[in-house]
């Protein structure tokens, strides 16, 4: 233990504990923008300095450990002046046009300059004009940019891409890419969480919510919304309210309020993705030796942009499955129109995504396989429909819990827990046992594969076979994975990787908070739900098995194939410039 | 694919490390009367071209102290005090915060920038001007203004080029009677700024005026003015004082030179040993300078405050230019042993061509200025086997010439540094038998930014010796001075930068009594202000001139071209004897030197006003 005093006050903490930590003991949360705990410690915005007494230099409290004796004040004139200086002329190099900008309420330097009642800046401001393009999913504004390389070294150190550089130098050092002006040159992932990282509003997911409004807006468009699981327990963060177990309901609710014709739930096509991936799954397996293994679950589209770019030879090794989103948008214009008797050349099939990757995925020519269109017309991020919700001044916490239109807002307990990490695998594996066995396994027999651990192994009894099994969650534990299986250090059966650390419920497109890492809360939120669910199992989503027997006959089926199948092999990166 | 690659700079790093070679040469030749507010501005924004970017106080906080110093300078819009609070407050938080020295040094930078420029910056805000004691209007001849007694470099240097080598001297006469003394011994303070820097190195300016010394022949001086009837008294034959003297002379003044010893010229006789400055070149000089028919007593101690006060009632004006004689004391155990002699002591019994025995004898001198080198290769010739060179601090810490710490090693002196003498072990004789000192280390830097020495955590060392010479550094004799209603400051005369002394009516001081040891030119450059000043004093404004005509620079394309140094004797030869070490320049060096000069008399704003003072 290390003695210090903070403020006059004594505390004894654990060596090596930095004063920034030792402070918060002591009830004083020193500001800070550029500290990331264990990912960005570099020092770099100097807001959060302090003085330790018998020191000319103030010291970075977020890197600098307490030493035995320090006395330390966080609130000496100097210390505050320092702050102040240091923020303004953060502020000076700052888009400060607050009311325009998308953090505007989630913006951790105006928090910090308000908080210091900083209202009058005399330096002059020389922000950066923005000169990036915002037609793509993941959107940077140099012009509100403060350097604090949290992108950078989320990019590196969490998801091991290294797309966002350093450039520049002196007063023109800022934020470009690794190899190039634009981020379309780049191997990006598209993953987002440079941007649930970024404590102002310079990375921002495009905005594509003038779309849904004209849908809305047409009188011959029919909307039908589909709602990603992991985006029901995490939107009422963005609406300001504390979200419980249930908020589907009420974010039903809002939808129709909006004005959507049909709200649906993409568990309805997970619980598919479940039939048809178990199913791959199963058939690769019975012919093992005609595939090289594991096989790699696909519906994570940062995953295959991943899996594309840096190791193209095991694409073949990943589902052929398309994504929930992807399976809801091809049935939403074929089977669902048919069962609702819409024309389908009518439908604007709308995702709610907590993913910015997602935006992209849609966008692919090669997974448009219903024949009118784009299977998926508008893909909106978590953070995007709460701002349609509020600009409605619909006050979500308040509405009524609303079912979804019908059938097709079904979903089983299984599909939910698509949103968290492991959750894939799980209820692959629920599935598969009854395919194999004919009857359920006790649901939580695969509970193992749970948790917030970034690379998880497991082994399963499949009816007599033992399952190797691995989940990965964020790109970074997907390189070691990957990397691990073509040295041949491990060997598994099969692989769910998610490109974002937790799994969708942390998914870059996801509302965030500073210094919050809310993946576990939320994926015990699904798990929750999946507990309480009639519905166990896909295999027994009713929706599912209307969808067979009257649509798609069985998985794997000269349907299936067309219309829940692609080739990942034949996806093109580019990511298309989209107003 | 190959995992590493040997280093390779690409042309424009490359390129930029040339750059950066000619910006350290520009930042040599800095000529003064710059405006020191846009210079700050100029460094401010070089040390933000250094900033990584990654830290918000370099990156954003130079800009902005960038942008403000830019604004007050700005004629284009008005300034307000609020920059200059805004300037140091903006300044201190960056040194404050900043991560690394990029940022915090370039933060400092400013500040003290701010501390010593702080009147031209408000003249900036209030008056979109420098600062008059700036006078941005004054561009002068580098060179010139570096010579504290103002020598027309460019004149003389061109006469030379010219072949008129006597011109040369009686040019050099006007504001220096010493040229032979400057030609073989001068700091050249000129050198330093030469705007020659530029290009590629300094003229070797006081090379060039050995070489016109070496081949002037005899030199007459010029006519006295008209008799004044007025007395002047001069304490002290040294350097200074026969300036004085010679300039009042030239004005007609009628001149005693009151000299304590047998001999004059001062330290440049009884500090300087024959090897550098030869007892002949001296005399060469000092005939000169008597030969305006100064009077001269010899052997006449001006000891007590009678003496002065006698001195005071007879003369209508007195110059006191005693230098700076006595010996510091080392103030350790042992040091009035058998064998300890103080360097000055030994250097003035020299001087009156007293040589002591140090045949065989092993001895350590202790300091490290130029008197330190002088008296160790002095003690080499004067046969002692080994002499060691002990100094408390590093050898670049030394304050002697580099030039003179390399050919005392190269004569074969000892240098041990680091070392603090500590106590003085003795026999039971009472002689010398050892130096012990304490290893040191470089500590903290002081505010001059020289390590201090600090003791180190090592045990004392000893240094066999027979002789200890202490050149530790001189004090002035200024007791009596001081009785008799002189100020003293810290042991030396106190005057006003006319060399006056204030307190007493035609009293006047200068040299190393008032500074404290120091240059020789220094000291001539009080002697001719205080004989300007004596001279008003006593009612009269003789002008002082000479009717040389400087010779019109040809057109030159001034081609980067080497710098000719003075060579020196092989060391192992002189090192053996007392002649001279320093041969002078052949014709053909002496030619292309004097081709390198730029000619700031006539180019720039030479040409303008500036170029040359005719006359004082």
């Amino acid at each position: 233990m290390v003695n210090i005093t903070i403020n006059g006050q004594a505390i004894s903490v654990e060596k090596g504990t930095t004063i920034m930590d030792a402070a918060k003991k002591t009830g004083i949360h020193i500001p800070h923008l550029c500290f990331l705990k264990d990912i960005n410690e570099i020092g770099a915005c100097r807001v959060c300095v302090v003085e330790i007494e018998g020191q000319e230099k103030l010291a970075t409290s977020c890197n600098t450990p307490c030493e035995e004796g320090m006395s330390v004040l966080t609130n000496s004139a100097k210390v505050r002046k320092a702050r102040k200086i240091n923020t303004k002329l953060l502020l000076s190099d700052h888009n400060v046009n607050c009311a325009e900008c998308v953090r505007s309420e989630n913006c951790t330097l105006r928090e910090v300059a308000n908080d210091m009642g900083l209202f009058v800046n005399k330096f002059k401001n020389t922000a950066e004009i923005n000169r990036w393009e915002t037609d793509i999913p993941i959107v940077r504004d140099a012009s509100k940019c403060i350097k604090c390389m949290r992108c950078v070294q989320t990019c590196e150190k969490i998801q091991d891409l290294g797309i966002w550089d350093v450039i520049g130098s002196g007063y023109r050092t800022t934020i470009g890419t690794s190899r190039g002006m634009t981020l379309r040159g780049t191997d990006c992932a598209l993953c987002g969480q440079c941007i649930t990282h970024c404590p102002v509003g310079a990375l921002s997911e495009r905005d594509d919510r003038h779309h849904f409004a004209r849908a809305l807006a047409d009188p011959d468009v029919v909307t039908m919304v589909q709602v990603a699981p992991a985006v029901r327990t995490a939107w009422a963060d963005e609406m300001g309210f504390k979200a419980d177990d249930d908020t589907m309901g009420k974010l039903v609710g809002a939808l129709k309020m909006i004005g959507v014709d049909y709200v649906f739930d993409t568990t309805y096509s997970a619980d598919l993705t479940i039939m048809e991936e178990g199913s791959e799954f199963l058939q690769r397996l019975s012919n093992r030796g005609r595939y090289t293994w594991p096989m790699f679950t696909s519906c994570c589209p940062g995953w295959v942009r991943f899996a594309k770019t840096q190791y193209p030879d095991m694409i073949k090794d990943l589902s052929t499955a398309k994504s929930p989103q992807q399976m809801f948008g091809a049935m939403s214009k074929t089977f669902i129109a048919k069962n609702l008797g819409i024309d389908p050349a009518k439908i604007c099939s709308i995702s709610i995504m907590p993913c910015t990757a997602k935006k992209w995925e849609r966008s692919v020519d090669q997974v448009n396989d219903a024949g009118f269109g784009s299977d998926v017309d508008i893909v909106l991020t978590t953070r995007e429909l709460a701002r349609f919700i509020k600009a409605d001044n619909i006050v979500a916490e308040d509405l009524e819990n609303t079912p979804f239109d019908g059938i097709f807002g079904e979903g089983s307990g299984a599909g939910v827990i698509f949103g968290a990490t492991g959750g894939v695998m799980e209820a692959a594996l629920r599935s598969a046992y009854f395919l194999v066995t004919g009857e359920n396994p006790a649901p939580d027999t695969f509970r193992d594969v749970r948790g917030m651990d970034g690379w998880k192994e497991a082994k399963f009894d499949l009816a007599g076979t033992e399952l190797k099994v691995a989940v990965a969650s964020g790109l970074g534990n997907t390189r070691k994975l990957v990397e691990a299986v073509r040295k041949g250090d491990v060997e598994y059966d099969f692989v769910e990787i998610m490109a974002c650390p937790g799994g969708c419920v942390g998914g870059g497109g996801q509302p965030f908070e500073e210094a919050m890492e809310k993946a576990a809360g939320r994926a015990d939120a699904l798990y929750g739900l999946d507990s309480i669910n009639n519905l166990r199992f896909s295999h027994e989503n009713s929706a599912v098995q209307l969808t067979y027997s009257e649509y798609l006959d069985k998985p794997l089926s000269h349907r299936a194939h067309e219309l829940l199948h692609t080739e990942l092999e034949d996806w093109d990166l580019t990511i298309k410039l989209e107003k | 694919m190959n995992r590493l690659h040997l280093a390779s700079e690409d042309a424009a790093r490359k390129t930029l490390d040339v750059l950066y070679k000619d910006l350290e040469r520009r930042i040599i030749a800095s000529p003064p009367g710059q405006c020191p507010t846009e210079l700050m501005g100029s460094f401010l924004r070089i040390a933000h071209s250094q900033s990584c970017g990654k830290c918000v106080p370099c990156r954003l906080g130079l800009k902005q102290l960038s942008i403000i110093i830019d604004d007050i300078l700005d004629m284009s819009t008005e300034s307000s005090m609020e920059q200059l609070s805004m300037l140091e407050s903006t300044a201190k938080v960056i040194k404050e915060t900043a991560d690394c020295a990029i940022g915090f040094e370039a933060a400092d930078m400013v500040l003290r920038g701010i501390k010593g420029c702080r009147e031209d910056i408000i003249s900036h805000i209030e008056n979109h001007t420098c600062a008059e004691s700036v006078n941005p209007l004054a561009q002068p001849v580098p060179c010139v203004a570096k010579c504290p007694a103002g020598v027309d470099v460019p004149g003389y240097v061109a006469l030379i080029r010219d072949g008129r080598y006597e011109d040369a001297v009686r040019l050099i006469r006007r504001d220096n009677p010493f040229p032979t003394v400057c030609a073989l011994i001068c700091e050249h303070p000129c050198e330093t700024r030469c705007r020659r820097n530029l290009i590629d190195t300094p003229i070797n300016i006081r090379g060039l005026k050995r070489f016109a010394v070496d081949n002037c022949g005899d030199v007459p001086v010029p006519e006295n003015a008209e008799a004044t009837g007025k007395k002047i008294a001069v304490i002290g034959g040294g350097p200074s004082g026969l300036t004085a003297a010679y300039f009042l002379s030239l004005m007609g003044h009628k001149v005693t030179v009151f000299e304590k010893r047998g001999t004059l010229g001062g330290m440049l006789r009884y500090g300087i040993p024959n090897y550098r400055l030869p007892r002949e070149r001296l005399q060469w000089d000092i005939d000169a300078i008597l030969s305006t028919g100064v009077e001269v007593q010899l052997d006449s101690d001006v000891s007590s405050v009678e003496d002065l006060k006698k001195l005071h009632e007879d003369y209508d004006a007195a110059y006191i230019s005693i230098g700076s004689h006595n010996a510091k004391s080392l103030g350790i155990e042992g040091e009035f042993a058998k064998g300890v002699v103080p360097a000055v002591e030994m250097l003035r019994g020299i001087g009156d061509e007293y040589m002591p025995d140090f045949e065989g004898k092993t001895v350590a001198v202790v300091g490290g200025g130029n008197v330190a080198m002088d008296v160790a290769r002095t003690a080499k010739r004067l046969g002692a086997v080994d002499v060691n060179i002990v100094y408390r601090r590093r050898k670049q810490d030394m304050t002697a010439l580099p030039e003179e710490i390399d050919a005392s090693v190269a004569e074969g002196c000892n240098l041990i540094t680091l070392k603090a003498p500590a106590r003085i072990q003795t026999s039971k004789e009472g002689f010398v038998e050892a130096l012990w000192v304490k290893p040191q280390i470089a500590g903290e830097a002081d505010s001059s930014g020289r390590p201090r020495p600090v003791d180190a955590n090592e045990p004392e060392e000893m240094i066999p010796c027979d002789i200890i010479i202490s050149a530790i550094g001189q004090a002035t004799d200024s007791a009596f001075f001081e009785e008799y209603g002189i100020p003293v400051y810290r042991g030396n005369i106190k005057t006003d930068n006319a060399a006056k002394v204030d307190a007493l009516s035609g009293i006047y001081s200068g040299g190393d009594c008032v500074t404290g040891p120091a240059t020789v030119i220094k000291a001539i450059a009080a002697g001719k202000v205080a004989a300007a000043n004596i001279d008003e004093y006593l009612g009269f404004h003789h002008e002082i001139s000479v009717d040389v005509d400087i010779p019109h620079p040809s057109p030159d394309d001034y081609r980067p071209c080497g710098r000719v140094e003075l060579k020196e004797r092989y060391a192992k030869v002189r090192g053996n004897d007392f002649d001279e070490v320093e041969q002078g320049m052949t014709l053909e060096e002496a030619m292309q030197e004097a081709s390198r000069c730029l000619r700031c008399d006539y180019h720039g704003y030479g040409s303008f006003r500036g170029g040359r003072t005719e006359r004082w």
